[in-house]
């Protein structure tokens, strides 16, 4: 089973929030990326642009497919993993460390009730949904 | 390499359970269910290129043909020259229809005075058996032996060694793109020196029922050799870093074996073969695109049926595409206009709606170390 992390929020589409305050941390899931393979480049917006909850932002390639990443929350990129460009396999690697793709401030904090909990993603997981 | 609008049950070759156990993903190839990776495409392509991979490759089909005129129907079906091939000796070809478009990719084995193996790819094994049965010559009789005929690939630098340690004869003096019969881990072979990685290696055509019985052995043995099994997935990188055509994205029914850079395997001076007309004709008219290889200059990556750009308009669309894990680098396949085809050309791949630059390189991506003659 893939490690889902107790603290962390989730979408249906694999990615996970680190809430702290008005801001999210964000990435994709260990089952994400396990299911994608090695990742081989990750397309992100830059510091100041605007993202919306549940629309893409950004693209992530493996050596086999192309996968949209879609945003947890709505808001105004403030970080972006600048290791990411010359190290796409921290996806891989540490997804939930040092494979973290932006930090979001949120426009809309109450976004975050409706993402999911880990135990329901966990769920989700477990039912084999893609 | 997506599943090709196969219908019904998935076909499983012999060792299709034993993928599952050891933890292979599992995904619908040419209407196969093949292993697509065990640990990781990048580490499996790597392992190849250092030490040594074992490829479950049953999925290809095996025609046996034989009779007085054996060779004449090899020679009227394909278009490299068959009748310079010894006993023991192996040609790529290809199978193309009148107006010169390709059927098929295939080798060719000489096995006898009378007797030749054809081995085709797996997602053609019905189109293929129906062509060369419909198109033979004289006394010629086919057997479709894909479904008895299991086929496995032992490929990279230490190959040689573990082959050699399991089989019952030398294995040091079968030249590159030659094979001789015997046992290996006691299991009667065909034992080919050929392979689709640009690494030295074998092939080895074994009685299906057999199949897990090598498989398993070479797993032991290659243990202290680092062996570990490979699936489609890096099959597909360590091709693509060769320049090695794959059917159905490079060459198919609407492609040419001249444009596809398959010039060498097409032989006009042997005689008639289907194909030839055509193909003469357009050699002499000279081909109007060619098949190249490029390289991005960042790492965005260019996929089987996106746009080739060249100032600003395009010209063409790639065939394959990929991370190329030995060069580090993205790197791709595609049809460009002979005028854009020069080594150095500059390129552009539409993805996502924006250009990314690109450029005509020198291939194989890889340098090859396939065992020289």
């Amino acid at each position: 089973m893939a490690n889902v992390p107790a603290e962390l929020k989730y979408t249906r589409e694999h990615e996970w929030a680190k809430v702290d305050g008005d801001r999210a941390r964000i990435g994709i899931t260990a089952f994400a990326q396990e299911q994608l393979g090695d990742v081989v480049f990750v397309e992100l917006p830059k510091v100041g642009a605007k993202v919306t909850a549940m629309k893409t932002f950004g693209v992530v390639e493996s050596v086999k497919a192309v996968s949209d990443l879609f945003a947890p929350v709505s808001g105004e990129v403030v970080e972006v993993n600048d290791a990411l460009p010359k190290s796409p396999e921290l996806v891989n690697t540490d997804p939930y460390g040092k494979g973290w793709m932006l930090v979001i401030r949120m426009a809309n904090p109450k976004d975050v009730d409706g993402l999911l909990s880990a135990a329901d993603y966990q769920k989700l997981t477990a039912d084999g949904a893609h | 390499m997506t599943d090709a609008a196969s219908t019904g049950p998935l076909k499983r070759t012999p060792l299709r359970d034993v993928h599952v156990k050891a933890g292979a993903k599992m995904v619908p190839f040419g209407g196969w269910d093949m292993p697509v990776q065990y640990t990781g495409i990048i580490d499996e392509h790597r392992t190849v290129r250092r030490a040594v991979g074992l490829f479950d490759i049953s999925h290809m089909g095996e025609f046996e043909v034989r009779g007085p005129d054996a060779l004449a129907a090899v020679q009227r079906l394909c278009t490299n020259d068959a009748s310079t091939l010894e006993i023991g000796q192996v040609q790529y070809a290809a199978l193309c229809y009148p107006e010169g478009g390709i059927v098929d990719d295939l080798t060719i084995y000489k096995m006898g005075a009378d007797r030749f193996m054809l081995v085709v790819n797996a997602s053609n094994i019905d189109k293929d058996w129906a062509w060369v049965t419909s198109h033979s010559v004289g006394r010629a009789e086919w057997k479709n032996v894909s479904d008895e005929t299991a086929l496995l690939a032992v490929q990279g630098p230490r190959a040689e060694g573990l082959v050699g340690r399991l089989a019952d004869r030398d294995v040091t003096g079968i030249a590159y793109y030659h094979f001789a019969t015997g046992a290996v881990a006691g299991v009667p072979a065909v034992i080919s020196r050929t392979g689709y990685t640009g690494e030295d290696g074998f092939e080895l055509y074994v009685a299906a029922p057999q199949a897990e019985r090598l498989w398993s052995a070479l797993i032991e043995a290659g243990r202290p050799d680092g062996l570990q099994p490979i699936g489609l997935g890096a099959r597909d990188t360590l091709r693509l870093e060769m320049k090695y055509a794959l059917y159905g994205n490079e060459i198919d029914q609407t492609t040419n074996p001249l444009e596809a850079g398959l010039g060498w395997v097409v032989k006009p001076a042997k005689g008639e073969f289907i194909g030839r007309e055509a193909i003469e004709a357009l050699r002499a008219r000279g081909v109007a695109r060619r098949l190249v290889g490029f390289e991005m200059a960042e790492r965005a990556v260019p996929r089987h049926g996106y746009r080739l750009m060249a100032g600003g308009a395009p010209v063409g669309v790639v065939t394959s595409g990929s991370f190329g894990p030995s060069v580090e680098r993205s790197i791709g396949m595609g049809y460009v206009p002979s005028a854009q085809a020069a080594v150095g050309s500059e390129l552009a791949v539409e993805i996502r709606g924006a250009t990314h630059a690109a450029r005509v390189v020198k291939t194989p991506f890889h340098p090859s170390h396939t065992k020289k003659a």
